[in-house]
């Protein structure tokens, strides 16, 4: 094996510019697809985020009339329409919120330790709901309890005061860690509009700002629920498998007997989160066919060349082959060359990797690259490298002698 | 003589058809991704109003509280209603338009036809002049509108389209939220990307289609989809959207006569922000924003990122290609060597046979434009299929159409003239010795 090195070497010596040319492709190769998989991997653990819904049960259904409603007549007109949805067979449960995971809608709230925005203060995703938003959501008390049906304030109404006065909220377990760092939540005070106290009264599993992961910057993860009964989606939950005719009877009770009544949108929450996640999918997709093509662009370019060098040193082989050289021999010769070119190349990749990790996160919020991607690159250029040129190798092995010296 | 090159080219590139169908297909392959992304980067940094995007300015006053204030963060997005009305008012600019955005349902008097819901602008009377909004039928309203809360819309094409079937509609009567409002424009079809005025539902999405006075929007409570931003007391009992509430959700934009009056306006604005200041009203730093359009799309990074990074990343598979291609094209060329030195022999000069190459690389250059500009167009379908509020606009255009071709062509002939310079190199001697 070694006793090749040098006349490799020489021969390399003497091809300097193709060779410098294979090791460029590898390297730019190596750069480009270590990264690019860690792309997509940072895409696939997005799509892959538990929301703490009970996802597949879940329906939302989206309402809006021609005519104007006065407004004080929001929270009446929301808990008869839910009852009359409760009142369906088949809907486990029904409430009205201002916002779901994968809607459109993003309401922020600062909360605060102390009076008038003072002390520690946080932003949180907040939904605002009725009783019955925990059973339809799906969620997960960890303690505490959920709000009482008296609890539950009309919205309007809370908000036509100077300083709204909320007596319950109930938070997820990011939001009362924030603000309590590992002490229990349950019976602590908060303030939300100002100088009324609000007593956390139970502390959810998983709760998620509507944007999920591209909410960047907005509370990281601490969301929180108001007992309030007003506008917003319709969310149903049935039993499983039932989702698409309960969605279909909602959508006849909600404009039932009245023309001007309009569910301008009725969709299950899995097709939500679909068309959410769409992009970052697109993205994944992209980038992956990117990998694949420059994988094969560089094993093509890898065939071409080593084809080439085959024909150029057929008298040469033939020589070898002549004074008894075996065609394994013929073949790891330029298996090893290819493994040098290769390693040059991957280890100029692996450099230019990293530094194009550095960039990446420096422009576009994306996190380090993770050390494991880099061998993970090297192995799998190096196997297409063994791959590509293992046709013309043995193609070269099995010249036979004879010929080759005669040509 | 370039004829015969053709000719030579065509032979070779016959004699090879595998590695030749190699190079033109990846060259294809990194063009068409190239021009795929390229065209949807063109697409969305262009420019939504070209005639006057340095005269139009941007307004941002930093009316919000101490609460989480951070010495250089930029000042709140959008303008309270106190504010903007106060700057327009004082109608210091050439033109000035306030404006907000919501979504409602218009309708006949006779209910002839269902409710249509359609996205709305409510502005003060300048908006359409400042935005050179092209009309069809009658005209925009007058500012003695604005502050009589006058009953009166402006339509867009399709939406006069869906409502009157596309006739002159001006004097008739649409119903908004129970109210009759009489038409008194239709605008042509107007398409303004990226929706630069408000970004706050989104950089692309539509142009409004139902337009009507600031005043009159507030009288029939028609609401607001977009940012709500309030601080300290925020509505204090009363609606986000009265003129004492602390909430900002208003876009404010000026027109100059000539962009450097900008400084003079500026200046204004300081001095405005200090008295509120000195008021009692406002509480930070005297911090306020002035951005042209461009400048204005820029600071929001309206370009979605992903965009800049499939740019980026197709710039990187074309750069693979290339030094692939100049690798296989080197490979053949030298393999040619034979064929080079009987030429040369034969009294081909030099230059000759490095003009030989590379139009031999040039023609395959032209296959690799022609088939990457198939793929680009296939790249785009696949993009207007995908499901963001960009995806409709990814259109091949004629400037784009001639890039692609430059690209491939400049592409092809720098991947050519390492080898054709290898090519012209070939000492006749040796190759006829070895011969």
């Amino acid at each position: 094996m070694l006793t090749d090195l040098m006349p490799i070497l020489s021969t390399l010596r003497r091809h300097r510019i193709a060779a410098g040319l294979i090791v460029l492709e590898v390297a730019l190769t190596c750069t480009i697809v270590t990264n690019a998989l860690h792309l997509i991997q940072t895409r696939v653990e997005a799509l892959n985020t538990d929301s703490g819904m009970a996802e597949s049960e879940i329906g939302v259904l989206n309402l809006r009339g021609s005519k104007p409603q006065p407004p004080e007549r929001g929270a009446a007109v929301a808990a008869e329409d839910l009852t009359r949805l409760r009142a369906l067979p088949g809907i486990k449960a029904a409430t009205v919120a201002n916002q779901i995971a994968y809607g459109n809608n993003s309401n922020n709230s600062g909360v605060s330790l102390e009076p008038d925005g003072k002390g520690l203060r946080i932003s949180a995703a907040q939904y605002s709901a009725d009783d019955q938003m925990l059973p339809t959501f799906g969620l997960r008390l960890l303690e505490g309890r959920n709000f009482t049906a008296d609890e539950v304030l009309d919205s309007y109404q809370t908000f036509a005061v100077p300083d709204p006065k909320i007596g319950q909220l109930i938070v997820n377990k990011v939001m009362a860690d924030k603000l309590f760092h590992g002490q229990s939540a349950v019976g602590k005070t908060v303030y939300i509009f100002g100088s009324s106290p609000s007593t956390i009264i139970g502390v959810v599993d998983t709760l998620t700002h509507t944007q999920l992961h591209r909410a960047r910057g907005e509370g990281d993860g601490a969301a929180m629920i108001l007992p309030l009964r007003g506008g917003g989606s319709y969310v149903i939950r049935t039993e499983p498998g039932q989702l698409d005719a309960q969605i279909k009877a909602a959508t006849a009770v909600l404009e039932d007997g009245d023309k001007a009544r309009v569910v301008t949108e009725a969709r299950r929450l899995t097709e939500m989160r679909a068309e959410f996640y769409a992009q970052d999918r697109a993205m994944a997709w992209l980038m992956g066919g990117v990998c694949v093509a420059l994988l094969l662009v560089t094993a093509m370019g890898i065939v071409g060349l080593a084809s080439f060098w085959v024909q150029q040193r057929t008298r040469m082989i033939g020589t070898r082959r002549a004074l008894g050289a075996t065609e394994g021999q013929i073949r790891r010769y330029f298996q090893l060359e290819n493994l040098l070119l290769t390693t040059t190349g991957v280890v100029i990749g692996t450099a230019g990797a990293v530094a194009l990790s550095q960039l990446l996160m420096q422009s576009y919020e994306v996190p380090r690259l993770p050390w494991l991607y880099l061998p993970a690159g090297a192995a799998s250029l190096w196997l297409l490298g063994q791959v590509a040129v293992w046709v013309p190798a043995r193609r070269a092995a099995r010249l036979s002698p004879v010929a080759a010296l005669r040509s | 003589m370039f004829l015969h090159y053709l000719e030579l080219a065509a032979r070779s590139a016959r004699a090879s058809k595998g590695l030749s169908a190699l190079m033109v297909l990846a060259l294809a392959l990194g063009i068409g991704a190239c021009m795929t992304t390229l065209t949807v980067y063109h697409v969305l940094s262009g420019d939504p109003i070209p005639a006057k995007s340095d005269r139009l300015f941007n307004v941002q006053l930093d009316a919000s509280d101490m609460v989480s204030w951070k010495a250089g963060d930029e000042p709140t997005f959008d303008l309270t209603r106190y504010d903007a009305t106060a700057l327009l008012r004082e109608k210091k600019a050439m033109r000035q338009a306030m404006s907000s955005g919501s979504n409602t349902s218009v309708s006949l008097p006779d209910a002839q036809i269902k409710p249509i819901f359609s996205f709305v602008r409510y502005n003060s009377a300048d908006f359409f002049a400042m935005f050179d909004a092209p009309w069809q039928y009658g005209s925009g309203w007058s500012a003695a509108d604005d502050d009589s809360e006058a009953r009166v819309a402006v339509l867009s094409a399709s939406l006069n389209e869906k409502l009157f079937g596309g006739v002159n509609s001006v004097g008739r009567e649409v119903i908004v939220r129970g109210q009759p409002l009489r038409v008194v424009g239709v605008l042509n079809p107007w398409k303004v990307q990226p929706h630069f005025w408000d970004l706050t539902l989104g950089g692309y999405t539509e142009t409004e289609d139902f337009f009507l006075p600031f005043s009159t929007a507030m009288t029939l409570k028609i609401g607001h989809w977009g940012n709500t931003t309030c601080w300290g007391r925020g509505a204090a009992g009363g609606s986000p959207f009265d003129l004492k509430a602390s909430c900002s959700w208003i876009q404010y934009w000026v027109e100059f006569a000539k962009p450097e009056d900008a400084a003079a306006y500026r200046d204004y604005l300081v001095a405005y922000s200090e008295a509120q200041r000195k008021a009692g009203r406002f509480e930070r730093p005297t911090n306020v924003r002035l951005r042209n359009v461009m400048d204005w799309l820029g600071a929001q990074k309206v370009l979605p990122a992903d965009v800049r990074l499939q740019t980026w990343l197709a710039f990187g598979f074309l750069a693979v290609c290339i030094v692939n291609m100049v690798g296989l094209l080197l490979a053949k060329t030298l393999r040619r060597a034979g064929e080079i030195g009987v030429r040369r022999a034969l009294g081909a000069t030099r230059g000759a046979i490095f003009a030989q190459f590379v139009v031999e690389a040039g023609l395959l250059g032209l296959v690799g434009a022609v088939l990457g500009l198939l793929f680009a167009n296939a790249g785009l379908w696949l993009v207007r299929r995908s499901p963001n509020d960009y995806a409709r606009l990814a259109e091949l255009d004629a400037s784009m159409l001639a890039l692609t071709l430059g690209l491939a062509l400049l592409a092809s002939l720098v991947a050519g003239l390492l080898p054709a310079w290898r090519a012209a190199l070939v000492t006749p001697a040796v190759q006829l010795k070895v011969q």
